[in-house]
């Protein structure tokens, strides 16, 4: 069954894609906004603004260190650098350099770390970004965030370049589906949408998990369990308020990431849950694990990032309430 | 303040030579610690940059647009530019002697956005000459005519980002990007030459497509020549090794390569004044 289908989600082009267009759409709008690839504008799709402003789009090559650098000094200028690589080859190659030059400056750079997650599929385990989050969240300055359909990763865009100071913001090259109508998407950093309503449960889910929450939501619904959906956007700063509510009036909630549990949002929810109105909670992500080549549904499968597995998981934290 | 290049009086320079290095000293010896040897080694090249009319800057307009930026990209030289900073006017002498304490914006290492001044975070080598090219990039985008200078370590020529910012650097044809290596043929645990050398350095440089000159480094007069002779180049990036004695103005640690990231006793302090004053 096609990711979103249960929930009646109309399918989209990769996200990857609509980074492309809504990056564009930021150059238009802000003449400050600059673009710094390092050779893979084809595949973050960053390229878009080499078309369009050649003159404010810079390849800096196959050298990420110098790349954040680059952007740093830019940003220095008064410029609003979009740094955009793969977010594995960003964060292990140049996390000196984004610590320095950017986080402990506190600079207004932006960086797109794009490939989050195992669905860029077939690429395999060197590319795909799992440890993304965790190693941002070392970086206290950054703001990171987590788009989950063609809307949202629109406002993100815009919402990193209108935010003074670093912003990290996951892409994946895997299309999303439509969660909020194209005109209708609320964004605000720092404010998580509650996508559905419930009050058995609450599933916490970013990314394309968002989606996936949701239709184990309608799985969910068939045996009569209520779960509120939301959609957290903004991994840093966390919306306390939206998670202490959730915990408060479902009595348990699941956290769903494509992404690695030690670290993941899931661990940095499970402190403000545990520090303030404690509740059963369960954790769906990717165990202390590497994984392999593969198409992506199989991918999401084998490794627990499906609708099933947040139900199941959703289950258990009911079952844990009483 | 600003020198015309006319006026500059090398004698005058020397005076302020010394006084920075008395301000290094007095810095690390009351924070009982740093670098005082790595900030001695490049004292003439700062004084040359600031009071040698090399670079253009207002230090009551710190962030003026159109001034040259000096970015330090050996970090742990903070004492020293903290002096040529405090003595060229752009903050309080006073200043200086909160280093490295709590609640003070005279950090162990430079951070930017702290000090007027200081337009890096160094301290982890490597970064500075990525940071300078993308002053340059900016400053073309901006259409305005400033140019860069970044002074390197030369232990931190071994970084590999430092040529990944070199190879950049010719490829976007950065003429007023000038970097300068502070060669005192030392790092932290020895002679550059025995632990990782550098060597053949110019011609490493010049194969990565760089206009290269050499110099005394203590040589006031010749760093200020050679730092005009670069700024004619056209097309290229630039370079300036400036052979530098670690430690230098102080016999006991010019001997002694172990005191890399170590401040003078108070004894020790005492004698390296005199030496400083003779």
């Amino acid at each position: 069954m096609r990711l979103g289908e249960r929930a009646g989600l109309k399918p989209a082009k990769p996200m990857r894609d609509v980074f492309g267009e809504a990056l564009l759409e930021v150059c238009r709008r802000n003449p400050r906004v600059v673009v710094l690839d390092g050779d893979l504008g084809n595949s973050t799709k960053a390229e878009t603004v080499r078309h369009a402003f050649p003159e404010r789009f810079f390849n800096l090559g196959i050298a990420e260190s110098n790349l954040v650098c680059v952007g740093a000094g830019l940003a220095a200028c008064g410029f609003i650098p979009f740094i955009t690589s793969f977010s594995s080859f960003l964060l292990c190659n140049a996390y000196d350099q984004l610590r320095l030059a950017i986080a402990l400056s506190n600079i207004n750079a932006k960086v797109l770390g794009s490939h989050g997650g195992i669905t860029l599929g077939k690429d395999g385990p060197t590319q795909m970004g799992i440890e993304d989050i965790a190693l941002v969240g070392g970086l206290p300055t950054f703001v990171i965030l987590v788009p989950s359909d063609p809307a949202s990763m629109h406002k993100a865009v815009q919402a990193a370049v209108d935010h003074v100071g670093p912003v990290w913001l996951r892409s994946s090259r895997v299309a999303m589906p439509h969660i909020y109508p194209e005109d209708n998407c609320p964004f605000t950093i720092g404010k998580a949408n509650v996508v559905r309503q419930g009050s058995d449960v609450t599933i916490v889910g970013c990314g394309i998990m968002v989606a996936m929450a949701l239709d184990a939501a309608v799985i969910l619904a068939e045996e009569g369990i209520q779960a509120r959906v939301i959609d957290m956007h903004t991994l840093r700063p966390l919306d306390k308020e939206t998670i202490i509510a959730a915990a408060r009036e479902t009595g348990a909630i699941v956290t769903a990431e494509e992404h690695l549990l030690t670290g993941g949002m899931g661990s940095n929810i499970a402190r403000i849950v545990a520090s303030t109105h404690p509740v059963p909670m369960r954790f769906v992500g990717l165990a202390d694990t590497y994984t392999e080549s593969g198409d992506p549904e199989d991918l999401l499968r084998k490794y627990g990032l499906t609708a099933e597995h947040i139900a199941t998981a959703a289950r258990e934290a009911v079952a844990a309430k009483r | 303040m600003m020198v015309t290049t006319q006026s500059v009086n090398i004698q005058v320079l020397k005076e302020t030579a010394r006084s920075l290095r008395l301000d290094i000293l007095d810095m690390t010896t009351k924070a009982a610690s740093g670098h005082p040897s790595s900030s001695w080694s490049c004292v003439e090249i700062l004084v040359a940059l600031y009071f040698g009319g090399i670079l253009r800057y207002r230090a009551d307009d710190p962030w003026w647009p159109e001034r040259d930026r000096f970015i330090m990209s050996k970090g742990h030289a903070a004492p020293a530019l903290y002096a040529v900073l405090a003595a060229a006017g752009y903050f309080s002498r006073d200043l200086l002697w909160t280093l490295r304490q709590v609640d003070s914006p005279v950090q162990g290492h430079p951070i930017q956005g702290l000090l007027p001044g200081v337009e890096a975070t160094t301290g982890s080598l490597g970064q500075g000459l990525s940071l300078g090219l993308g002053h340059v990039l900016g400053g073309r985008l901006n259409r305005l005519n400033y140019r860069v200078y970044v002074l390197l370590g030369d232990g931190e020529c071994q970084a590999g980002q430092v040529w990944e910012a070199a190879m950049a650097a010719a490829h976007f044809k950065a003429d007023n990007l000038h970097a300068i290596v502070d060669y005192n043929k030392y790092q932290e645990t020895g002679p550059i030459s025995r632990e990782m050398a550098l060597e053949p350095f110019i011609e490493k440089w010049q194969g990565f497509g760089w206009h290269v000159e050499e110099v005394d480094g203590h040589d006031i007069a010749a760093l200020i020549q050679a730092l005009r002779a670069v700024q004619q180049v056209r097309g290229q990036p630039s370079v300036i090794i400036a052979h530098t004695v670690k430690g230098k103005g102080v016999s006991f640690v010019e001997a002694d390569y172990t005191f890399h990231g170590r401040a003078l006793t108070p004894e020790q302090a005492a004698r390296a004044r005199e030496e400083l004053l003779r």
